[in-house]
């Protein structure tokens, strides 16, 4: 199995596998929403507890939770070891930098990557963990759990910043794993690029509103 | 016009190196590499150092000129070589960075002057067509589509120049390997080697420490020939089958 190992380790086969697991997390932020949005039904959370029943009681979805942290690992760990290898073959910094030849976001993966890892491990301390590690509560609470920690504007504020990295991240993301898989031609790039920037927008975007909209709509 | 220019000086690979700042009387007539020439004239009857940098043909064919000119490899106009970049595209009073190449892989040999031969050690491992006798045969007799053949020929309009790698924030020299790569994997002849070739290359791509592709684009934007990302998009679909492949 060397030429696997070999082809995982080549500068072409880490970049697959941050393709693949990136495009991978973009189908689960798909999901992610389809629930999370149901916050903001006025029925004092009647869908989202549901939604939240349903994902709970379904053993597919629990062997995906796992394969989902996996991505999540694999992606980070491998962002991180290109991080380094490129900075390595970078010579050192140019006394004028060019802004006009690659979008700002294309050039700071890294940076927004760590900003949304650091989200990530707020996101975790809030929900993932009190609720699925210490079992402090039940998932039929977690929806009060979730109105309760959006009256906090520092939340409030941390999340939307999290969404807009989120947003920039896959600006460049989503187009680029499409491009490192090889799928790169005149009939079909047009599309993914145009389907790239609207997902980009529009998903980062309904998820900040959540704790926006639930943060004014629930004050005391 | 008068210019002031901050030319990188570094007296070999291990020196650290440092901006100098010099004024010349250009004309807006020069290409860049001629007001370079002016410069050195007065520095030599001056008796310092001239600036060292890579020249040879002049006219944007043979990839010797390589520097970075305001943060931009060849400077800040489209589709052009230095040695085709002439002073009308600067103001009378502008203030010009210059500097080398600036990637692992590019070690700085004198001033603006790098070392590309790790280039050179890439075409070596497969930027070929194994015939090794006989003479060429018609050309006629080898049917290939015309839109195949404008492709290559566009992949193999790149000079070597190494402005990609110099462009790239991870001195990746992927629109390099992958317009060599798709310029003889493309065609007939060179489709016989393809997977063995786009091997091969790739692998000593690495060895030569250049970096990882993050489809930046910025190799794409700055380079003089207007090599596309799409080659690099058919390059790794070739590694993929070549990595993947079995023998039978």
């Amino acid at each position: 199995m060397s030429w696997l190992s070999n082809f995982l380790t080549s500068a072409i086969g880490r970049k697959l596998v941050m393709s693949l697991t990136g495009l991978f997390l973009i189908v689960f932020l798909l999901i992610h929403l389809t629930g999370n949005i149901m916050i903001l039904i006025p029925d004092e959370g009647a869908s989202f507890s549901g939604f939240v029943e349903a994902m709970e009681s379904n053993p597919v979805i629990k062997v995906m939770s796992i394969v989902l942290i996996l991505g999540f690992v694999i992606h980070i760990i491998q962002g991180i070891l290109l991080y380094f290898k490129n900075r390595h073959s970078k010579g050192g910094k140019y006394a004028v930098i060019a802004k006009d030849n690659a979008t700002w976001a294309s050039k700071n993966m890294a940076l927004l990557g760590t900003i949304i890892f650091l989200f990530l491990i707020i996101h975790f301390m809030d929900f993932f963990i009190p609720m699925k590690v210490l079992k402090e509560y039940g998932h039929h609470q977690l929806y009060h759990k979730v109105i309760a920690a959006f009256q906090n504007p520092v939340y409030v504020v941390l999340y939307v910043i999290g969404m807009i990295s989120l947003g920039f991240h896959l600006a460049h993301g989503f187009q680029s794993a499409f491009q490192t898989l090889g799928v790169n031609n005149e009939k079909y790039s047009p599309f993914i690029k145009k389907l790239g920037m609207l997902y980009s927008i529009i998903v980062p975007l309904l998820f900040a509103l959540i704790p926006v909209v639930v943060f004014l709509t629930h004050q005391k | 016009m008068k210019l002031t220019l901050k030319i990188w000086r570094q007296n070999g690979a291990n020196d650290k190196g440092h901006f100098k700042s010099y004024d010349v009387v250009a004309n807006e007539e020069m290409s860049f590499l001629e007001m370079l020439d002016v410069l050195n004239e007065e520095l030599i009857n001056r008796k310092e150092e001239p600036v060292v940098f890579d020249h040879d043909c002049r006219e944007g064919i043979c990839g010797a000129c390589s520097m970075v000119i305001n943060g931009k490899p060849h400077g800040p106009l489209r589709k052009t070589t230095t040695c085709q970049l002439h002073m009308r595209h600067f103001k009378d009073g502008d203030t010009i960075h210059v500097e080398p190449y600036r990637a692992k892989a590019f070690p700085v040999i004198k001033d603006l002057m790098v070392d590309r031969t790790a280039f050179d050690r890439v075409i070596q491992t497969g930027g070929y067509i194994s015939v090794n006798t006989g003479g060429a045969q018609d050309a006629n007799n080898i049917p290939i589509a015309q839109s195949i053949a404008e492709k290559s020929m566009d992949a193999a309009a790149c000079i070597g120049c190494g402005a990609c790698v110099a462009a790239c924030p991870n001195g990746a020299a992927m629109l390099f390997v992958s317009a060599k790569l798709n310029h003889l994997n493309l065609l007939p002849q060179g489709e016989v080697e393809k997977l063995e070739r786009t091997h091969k290359m790739i692998d000593r791509m690495e060895k030569e420490g250049f970096g990882a592709c993050s489809n930046i684009g910025a190799c794409e934007v700055e380079c003089p020939k207007d090599i596309q990302l799409i080659n690099i998009a058919r390059m790794n679909r070739w590694y993929f089958s070549s990595a993947f492949a079995g023998d039978q």
